[in-house]
């Protein structure tokens, strides 16, 4: 009988653990591929490890890539647990720092805290009306919020690039007729400070309260509570006088809400100027989609999502090194956070389904 | 010159349609069936890509895409073992394969050919007699045979669709798995083929970009037409025909965009390049009065015997 009990215990830890097995899956892949590149997956694997832990620069590093991640992800845990799926992190982002570099721009001389706090705000207020557009159009217009939310990521790199080329263009850039499409640099007094002599900044400290306040949102207010009814079912939500289409705006919104607080942070804790190469990527290094990987991974919950972005942080670090070191284009840790993706869902329907079978058994030996 | 200037206009966007076609309608083939697959951009990548590496390395754009098709029908397996067997949130898994197929694309890229290189793609091939018709000549048959090929693709989808055994039992997994298991149908089996035939038509539209019109590779050279494919079914309400008018749409729109560019006319490309996805959000949101509804097990993956 203790057997039993133990055995089973086992077997609901080994349930839990199945996203790990999915990224060691999507790790063996990886390894694979660098075989047949003909890169040894040891050589490349460890250079990763040491760029993203090897010294303390190393790890801050990895914290200061974590931040944005954990900003999109924690929208996406609202969002997805709203039953609305954001892909838009990426147009969020580059909204929210769009709109806190001109914020901070304008308001040179203003003392800095005031300024900064106020770039960050408006920031995220960009995001949020740039993630309640779709928001919107899915609830009033039943527009797919997938196909939207990627439509506005392409919106906001052209709508950046003629702004940065444009509008916004650093003066001195025209005056020295380079043309480089970036902005000037925000003035000092907005810069998040430091946290310790390396490039860890005060951002990584919020995203990680912001993490705390939204699982409190979730799970002890009735606005959560009813955000999460109705992804979990939309039916029971409408029968208990829910308005599920408020709830979908909302969880979109919010979703922009804290990637474009992701953006601003971004721009006044790392870059301090904002820019562009012409794509989403060249600004967000894909903070908007490696966001989603680090939510899954996290399994939704806005405090297993703070070590699973820094988990995903690392690997992005870690591939710059790795890039350096074995000549490994750090594209493969995109291809890889795909992989996860595709594993951590299709493991999913297996952990519930033997979680499900756990049960049944459970129940039949309390009959017995 | 005026005539010039529409003959030019009209044949390049019959030229533009050709990726957006195959890719449309292999993503509705996948949704009639039941699958929402989101992957079909990372999937034009890998086709992209390997189509213009086998016919850099072999001369011939033949193989480059058989090459292409066979690299899509393996990313539509996974997908289908993902979201079929494995029952996995469709849309999740979509985006999943996308960032698989964007991340390996410029893995591959990086480390074999690295710089920009053009391959000899297909070449330009009228059809003899027709070619020579004024005007519509130059317009529809004067073109590389993959723009044919795309077009074709229209009624002969229609044809299988609507008219075959395999037809029906794609659009029964789709509309009510249940009662198509019920009559004999292997409802797991037809999405499989449907998903995989959904990958090869879109590792088609991705060498049509990079061995057919453009004849380069670059990183993430699709820009998302992947998606906009996706949103075109939604238009075209899963009907070939409406896949075909919406391919259209956007391919006019892209013509004029470049044609404009080339006048010189003072808008700022940006706002030009911007265009498709603006539209892409307009036409879906046009769309919310119509009385066309998806397929009723889109996105609903099918267990036997449960509820």
């Amino acid at each position: 009988m203790s057997d039993r009990v133990r055995s089973r215990q086992y077997a609901g830890l080994l349930i839990h653990l199945t996203p790990l097995f999915a990224v060691l899956l999507a790790f063996f892949v990886g390894a694979l591929m660098l075989v047949g590149l003909g890169v040894n997956p040891g050589t490349a694997f460890k250079s990763l490890l040491q760029g993203a832990f090897g010294n303390l620069n190393a790890i801050a590093d990895t914290i200061v890539k974590m931040t944005p991640l954990l900003f999109v992800g924690l929208g996406i845990c609202i969002s997805f647990r709203g039953g609305v799926l954001n892909i838009g992190g990426e147009g969020q982002l580059v909204v929210g720092a769009l709109a806190a570099t001109a914020i901070a721009l304008a308001g040179k001389g203003f003392p800095g805290w005031l300024l900064a706090t106020v770039a960050l705000v408006t920031g995220a207020l960009a995001g949020a009306v740039w993630g309640g557009i779709a928001g919107f159009l899915k609830a009033y217009l039943n527009v797919n919020e997938i196909l939207s939310t990627i439509m506005l990521n392409y919106i906001a790199v052209y709508g950046m690039n003629y702004l940065l080329r444009g509008p916004m263009m650093d003066p001195l850039q025209v005056k020295l007729g380079f043309f480089i499409p970036q902005t000037a640099r925000l003035p000092r007094a907005v810069d998040l400070p430091r946290l310790v002599p390396t490039r860890l900044h005060l951002g990584a400290l919020i995203a990680i309260l912001v993490a705390i306040f939204v699982y409190v949102f979730l799970w002890r207010t009735t606005i959560g509570f009813r955000i999460r009814t109705v992804g979990m079912s939309r039916r029971a939500a409408l029968a208990s006088g829910i308005n599920v289409r408020r709830y979908t705006v909302l969880g979109l919104l919010l979703a922009g809400l804290f990637a474009g607080l992701g953006g601003a942070v971004e721009v006044l804790g790392v870059h301090h100027r904002m820019f562009t190469d012409g794509t989403a990527f060249g600004f967000t290094g894909g903070a908007g989609f490696n966001g989603i990987v680090a939510a899954l991974f996290g399994r939704l919950h806005p405090l297993g999502t703070i070590p699973s972005s820094f988990l995903f942080g690392a690997l992005l670090t870690g591939a710059n090194k790795m890039q350096r070191v074995v000549q490994v284009p750090s594209a493969l840790i995109v291809a890889l956070n795909g992989l996860i993706v595709l594993f951590v869902v299709g493991s999913e329907v297996i952990r519930r389904r033997r979680l499900r079978r756990l049960e049944k058994l459970t129940i039949v030996e309390e009959e017995i | 010159m005026i005539g010039a200037t529409l003959v030019g206009i009209a044949t390049s966007a019959i030229r533009l349609a050709t990726p957006y076609l195959y890719a449309a309608i292999g993503e509705a083939i996948g949704q009639l069936s039941g699958v929402l697959n989101l992957g079909v951009d990372g999937i034009m990548l890998m086709g992209a890509f390997t189509g213009f590496y086998v016919t850099l390395l072999t001369g011939h754009p033949a193989l480059g895409l058989l090459a292409a098709m066979a690299t899509g029908a393996s990313m539509g397996l996974l997908m289908a073992f993902i979201s079929v067997t494995l029952q996995a949130e469709q849309g999740i898994s979509g985006i999943g394969l996308y960032l698989f197929g964007l991340g390996l694309s410029t893995l591959l890229f990086g480390m074999t050919v690295g710089t920009v290189k053009t391959v000899s793609g297909f070449p330009q091939a009228p059809i003899p007699g027709l070619s020579r018709i004024p005007i519509l000549g130059e317009i529809l048959f004067s073109h590389n045979p993959l723009v044919y090929g795309a077009f074709a693709l229209v009624p002969l989808a229609w044809f299988v669709l609507n008219k075959t055994p395999l037809g029906l039992k794609l659009r029964a997994a789709g509309q009510n798995p249940l009662a198509a298991d019920s009559l004999g149908v292997d409802v797991i089996r037809v999405r499989y083929v449907a998903v995989v035939l959904g990958g090869v038509l879109s590792g088609i539209a991705g060498a049509s970009l990079s061995i057919a019109l453009l004849n380069v590779f670059q990183q993430n050279m699709t820009n998302g037409m992947g998606f906009i494919a996706v949103a075109l079914v939604y238009f075209g309400g899963w009907r070939p025909l409406g896949v075909l008018a919406g391919a259209m749409l956007f391919s006019t729109v892209n013509a004029i965009q470049v044609w404009l560019q080339v006048q010189g006319v003072k808008i700022p490309s940006d706002f030009a390049l911007m265009m498709p996805y603006v539209i892409t959000i307009l036409v879906l949101a046009s769309m919310a009065k119509r009385r066309i509804h998806a397929p009723a097990a889109l996105n609903k993956p099918f267990e036997r015997g449960g509820e």
